[in-house]
């Protein structure tokens, strides 16, 4: 029973916290830790609680990127940051419930790392960069080496996440998630997708459909291959039925999902092509509309 | 530990910080209002403001409401006059068994501070984290249209 | 003794209302000031936690049990076993066959093995951890067929498998027809997931009794089956209802109320119980998953000539309400339906899965799923309107059951289905227009799964058939006292029973019978406990009809004592008085006395067992007048399907509803909203999944109900066609609106879909067809 609560009030305390204490468990939203705690599950010796610590609560520009503080909430990213971070902000509006969104952090869904988080498929699709500290000092993990297994991360013993980078929307974003109730559920499976204009790219990437969140790159390579061979960026075309239906195919393709009590292996490769062909079309309405905001 | 409650100082000894706040509300400071229904931040029955924020208190670790502020549902009426939310619930017949409904009653209130003339697809949305498993919902609905008509009511003042 | 409540539970509050009217609920506002005080809320100065230990194995036996290290834990008081039970160790609703400790065998996943008493919640579940239990692992027997057809399969019980096999017979076994249709329908494991988890507080007495604090359904049958249980008579264990988070037939078992009256008699100490959720979900009875073969052979013209069907209901380990449930599959089977030619076999059977037994509904919502889903099917297959069909054969008042007892009070089934149909519908989605969509209202919500893409939209219909209160010549009764007596110059009226409120409003119900028959305005209602005859159980729909017959006898008999009085004082036949606001007012309208005067400081008492008529066992071939009373709901059910998807949204749910006479309207309404919700989410996603006697989703992340946004608009439409046998005319209100709304939904999925949805809940997979 005896575990310990630590309180730092500053980040030094909290980094020399996690130095001397490697296996304290950090807390903030608490919507993942205490229910592990509530259930018995994890009985960790020290709970680090990080919400006494102003400054993570903050984001900010920073040069070509937003760095979103490890405090900031989902109701906050989706109040302050919708416009920059549109993705992101619509995957946050799918987390639980408005009591778990006004707590929960992007950060805490990178820390437990489940398959199933909402924010590593837009987190994927936009090459976010986790900001992790420690008292040896500061370590930029690209986002797409920070999964590491089922609910495992990069992160070492001493390091705690103080930020995630994120650049803003350079183009449309959209993100789509299958649930069997139509609010506060956990995803079946779930899908986030980024054009980026300015570089000729696209950002593909699933939850809840592998043993970590993962991007579809082959389906990503296809497409930004067809919208530049075919003048679309410039153009703003039409999109090629064909070409949408064979970036869904590879989406799904790269999916290994299992069955499980939320859904069927197959139900989900399903879903994801079908997320994917139509998230593309309404990021391409979107795009031709110019509605988007760009920074180029 | 020390904490507000429903403007009232509170301190408690003995108080294991990694309990939840809804342990530590219900057990050590005797205020049973709040409901425990899963302890996993699926149900709402729990809803309590944190520093003005609606959470479940089954998700906020003791330790982690020191030197804050919380209101439960038992600081909704004042004095002995019932908040417009609770009367609301009352008159349209939204509580059967009660359990969930002192955490939807904090989530109606913090929706109706923020939102005071809310759509139907607006309520359901602020409510979507609050389960009752009695009503089907229609008469909760009602009770949060009549007290955005109280309140609208009450704000125009006497004419 | 000090009560173990930290506000006064007061429901005397001055509320006015008669029947038929719908005042508010005497414990309202304690509920939405958070002072109601509910099972988990008790609490007494040095009570001490339970905690239980369960098997983890669906199937084994166990070798031995080693506490050693759990009693030494620091703050333990008590770890039991099966050895320390003074009485039998075994309990059940109508067949003890379930241990209070798992002795030698376990027969499901979750089974009681050990309880520990510690002076905190958290010391306790330590303390289970350190028990060792060494089991010997079985391989489980998990298919109910199996169970029933396979005579190798190992016999769970003595007396092997089937716990019961009803069959009804009647017409000609070979009758045949121009247009048959045959259908395989599977119900999954539904659970009650009322909002409060079990939990109770027992008190050790000073005359070496017990005081039991319980959220229950029925306080006489736990109390009958814990006097067995800690061997003692029936003065010695009281109890007491606490606040109930809601019930929906899982507090009609025991959970923890042994446990916690064990632990408190060795511990002297008073002991608290309350599950988490996840032990709520292996502590009480879930909904009997069934597997259903129905044969409907029909004329051209859509008349129904005969309906076969066989029925098999997984009653999981121990037997609980299991027999009654099949009862009501088997003599409800055909629905609300004229058929001259009936054979249906219901069988419910022992299996290593989770117990199952009462669930709104009872029975009738799994026979419903499958015989409305075959009406469908004959309507395609006759191409005729499913609205059509079914009133081509609906039931009516003078026709007869398969069981061959006639329907002898209004069975509006036509009318019922011709007013859900004749409901507004909601405006159509306009599917060219993708950019004025609100994702809320759409399948998938805020996960914006789709903005109209692959949306169709779909209507269908059902209707179901309930019977109310017990049946098959159960004495089924209800006692009520109620007092009258001068308090503070106004006359006030108490009433005392056992019934057990658990958010439907009997308290309300009791306050308005008492009104009207009393004519006084102040009505208290005394705390439910056993000090008074058993009310019977709060299931079956049957409280409003039972014990409130049992409390307007009772006003009826302190009325004529009332009256007799004035007369006597006035000098007038007491035949030519009544009672109104408070006075007593002659046939020719005159008020010639007030209650208070004719009262003075007398107390009128009186008591009051009340009984409906007698029902009666079915014969060999089902055939008998089983049933009280039966109660019937319709409901359209409008919805928009993702159909390359396979997500739903549930745009409006309809209901018609007979209830004799509308007690207090709101209350109905809030009933039939209740129930319809309940069957949405058995139509839509709720299913307690077990694999291999395992349940592998008990937590409210993984069994899902639904939300405010699942929940659609309700149209509601109450007929008061009164049933002369009944109090007021009354028909039970609970269960029916729970039947149909499945049955409804699910067809409209089938028109939007075109899918052949054979099993509830209906999955995204089973409309994609993705495997």
């Amino acid at each position: 029973m005896a575990m310990e609560f630590l309180r730092p009030a500053t980040w030094d305390e909290a980094l020399a916290a996690k130095a001397e204490h490697p296996g304290a468990l950090p807390i903030s939203g608490g919507t993942d830790v205490m229910v592990e705690i509530n259930f018995d599950a994890t009985r960790p010796e020290y709970l680090l609680d990080l919400t006494r610590i102003e400054e993570l609560t903050d984001w900010s520009a920073d040069g070509e990127r937003l760095r979103i503080g490890a405090g900031v909430t989902y109701t906050s990213l989706i109040a302050d940051l919708a416009d920059r971070l549109p993705g992101l902000a619509m995957a946050s509006r799918t987390v639980g419930s408005p009591q778990i969104r006004n707590r929960g952090t992007v950060a805490g869904n990178l820390g437990s790392a489940s398959p199933a988080g909402d924010a590593h498929p837009p987190l994927l699709a936009d090459d976010a960069v986790v900001e992790a500290h420690s008292a040896r000092g500061v370590r930029h993990i690209p986002i797409t080496e920070f999964y590491t297994g089922v609910k495992r991360n990069a992160l070492e013993p001493d390091e705690l996440i103080a930020a995630v980078l994120v650049p803003p929307a350079d183009g449309p974003q959209q993100f789509a998630k299958i649930g069997t109730r139509n609010a506060m559920v956990i995803s079946v499976t779930a899908f986030g997708l980024a054009l980026h204009p300015s570089t000729g790219t696209v950002g593909a990437a699933f939850g809840s459909a592998a043993p970590t969140p993962r991007r579809a790159t082959k389906a990503e390579q296809f497409l930004a291959a067809e919208l530049t061979e075919s003048g679309r960026w410039d153009s703003r075309a039409e999109l090629d039925p064909a070409a949408v239906t064979r970036f869904g195919a590879l989406v799904a393709e790269a999916a290994t999902p299992i069955d499980d009590v939320r859904g069927t292996a197959d139900y989900r490769t399903h879903a994801l092509s079908v997320m994917a062909r139509r998230t593309l079309v309404w990021a391409w309405t979107d795009y031709r509309r110019k509605r988007v905001r760009t920074c180029a | 530990m020390k904490c507000t409650v429903n403007g009232q100082p509170q301190e408690i000894d003995d108080v294991w910080e990694g309990e939840s706040l809804l342990y530590a509300l219900r057990e050590r400071m005797g205020l049973p209002g709040s409901k425990n229904a899963c302890e996993q931040g699926e149900c709402g029955s729990c809803t309590v403001y944190l520093d003005g924020t609606p959470v479940c208190a089954c998700l906020v670790a003791a330790g982690q409401a020191a030197d804050r502020d919380v209101v439960t549902v038992e600081g909704l009426a004042e004095d002995d006059e019932l908040h417009p939310v609770q009367q609301a619930f009352l008159d349209a017949g939204a509580v059967q068994c009660g359990f969930c409904t002192p955490g939807l009653l904090v989530a109606t209130h913090d929706l109706l501070e923020r939102e005071p003339q809310p759509s139907d697809p607006e309520i359901r949305e602020a409510l979507a984290g609050n389960l009752c498993r009695c009503t089907g919902y229609e008469k909760i609905l009602d009770a949060v249209r009549q007290a955005a008509a109280t309140s609208a009511q009450s704000k125009a003042g006497p004419s | 003794m000090s009560t173990p409540t930290r506000t006064e539970q007061n429901l005397g509050a001055d509320i006015a209302g008669g029947v038929g009217e719908s005042p508010l609920r005497p414990d309202g506002t304690l509920k939405v000031t958070g002072e109601f005080a509910y099972s988990s809320d008790l609490w007494l100065t040095g009570m001490l936690w339970g905690a239980t230990l369960r098997s983890p194995h669906p199937s084994a036996r166990i070798r031995s049990i080693d506490i050693t290290e759990a009693v030494r834990t620091d703050g333990v008081y008590a770890v039991l076993t099966h050895d320390d039970v003074p009485g039998d160790n075994l309990y059940g609703l109508e067949h003890a066959d379930q241990p209070v400790l798992a002795g030698d065998v376990i027969r499901y996943q979750g089974e009681a093995v050990a309880i520990v008493a510690a002076d905190h919640p958290e010391t306790a579940r330590r303390a289970v951890n350190k028990i060792v239990v060494d089991y010997e692992v079985h391989e489980p027997l998990t298919d109910p067929e199996q169970a029933v057809f396979d005579s190798t399969a190992p016999a769970l019980h003595e007396g092997g498998n089937v716990l019961r096999h009803l069959p009804i017979r009647r017409g000609d076994p070979d009758a045949t027809a121009d247009v048959v249709v045959h259908g395989e329908y599977e119900v999954g494991m539904q659970d009650q997931a009322f909002l409060g988890p079990e939990s109770g507080l027992a008190v050790p007495a000073d005359d070496g009794g017990i005081d039991l604090y319980i959220a229950t359904q029925w306080l006489h049958v736990d109390q009958k089956q814990l006097c067995r249980v800690l061997g003692m008579p029936a003065n010695k264990v009281r109890l007491s209802l606490a606040g109930v988070g809601g019930a929906f037939g899982a507090r009609e078992d025991l959970s923890m109320q042994a446990h916690a009256c064990l632990l408190a008699l060795q511990t002297g100490r008073p002991v608290k119980m309350m599950y988490s959720r996840e032990e709520s979900f292996f502590g009480h009875v879930h909904r009997h998953p069934a597997k259903m073969r129905y044969e409907h052979g029909a004329t051209r013209d859509g008349k129904l000539v005969y309906v076969k069907a066989q029925i098999i209901l997984d009653g999981g380990a121990y037997a609980s309400s299991t027999p009654a449930v099949v009862a009501n599959a088997a003599t409800l089977g055909v629905g609300p339906y004229k058929v001259r030619n009936v054979s249906v076999d219901c069988y419910g059977v022992y299996t290593n899965n989770p117990p199952c037994g009462a669930m709104r509904g009872f029975g009738a919502v799994q026979a419903a799923f499958g015989y409305e889903s075959q009406m469908d099917k004959l309507a395609d297959a006759l191409d005729m309107d499913p609205v059509e069909v079914r009133t081509r054969n609906a039931l009516h008042e003078g026709a007869t059951m398969p069981t061959g007892q006639v329907v002898d009070s209004a069975a509006p089934v036509e009318e019922l289905l011709e007013r859900v149909k004749a409901m507004p519908l909601p405006p159509e989605p306009n599917a060219s227009d993708l950019d004025g969509y609100d994702l809320r209202l759409l399948p998938g919500g805020v996960s914006n799964t789709t903005h109209g893409e692959g949306v169709r939209r779909g209507v269908g219909y059902a209707i179901g058939i309930k019977n109310v209160c017990f049946s098959e010549g159960f004495d089924d009764y209800s006692t009520a006292r109620v007092t009258l007596k001068v308090n503070g110059g106004d006359a006030v009226a108490t009433v005392y029973t056992a019934a057990a409120e658990v958010g439907q409003g009997l308290v309300t119900v009791q306050q308005q019978i008492a009104r009207t028959e009393l004519g006084v305005e102040q009505v208290v209602i005394q705390p439910a406990d056993t000090g008074v005859g058993s009310g019977g159980s709060t299931s079956a729909s049957r409280q409003t009809y039972v014990t409130g017959g049992a409390v307007k006898a009772a006003c009826e008999q302190v009325r004529a004592r009332v009256l007799r009085q004035a007369a006597k004082h006035l000098d007038l036949p007491a035949s030519q008085l009544r009672l109104h606001a408070g006075k007593i007012v002659s046939a020719d309208e005159a008020v010639v006395a007030a209650v208070v005067d004719v009262l003075g400081g007398e107390t009128i008492t009186e008591t009051v067992t009340w009984r409906h008529r007698p029902t009666h066992p079915l014969d060999e071939n089902g055939q008998g007048n089983a049933h009280v009373q039966y109660a019937f709901a319709a409901h359209r059910a409008i919805v928009d399907v993702d159909v390359e998807l396979g997500l739903v949204r549930v745009v409006q749910l309809d209901c018609a509803q007979d209830v004799g006479k509308a007690m207090n309207p709101d209350a109905v309404v809030g009933q039939i909203h209740g129930g319809s919700a309940q069957g949405l989410g058995l139509a839509v996603m709720e299913e307690i999944q077990v694999s291999g006697g395992m349940v592998r989703n008990p937590s409210f992340t993984d069994y899902l109900i639904p939300t405010i946004l699942d929940m659609p608009p309700m149209q509601v439409d109450v007929l008061e066609l009164a049933d002369p046998n009944a109090p007021y005319g009354l028909r039970g209100v609970g269960e029916p609106p729970t039947i149909s709304s499945t049955p409804a939904i699910v067809a409209a999925i089938r028109h939007a879909t075109g899918a052949d949805l054979t099993r509830v809940p209906v999955q995204p997979h089973h409309i994609t067809g993705t495997p």
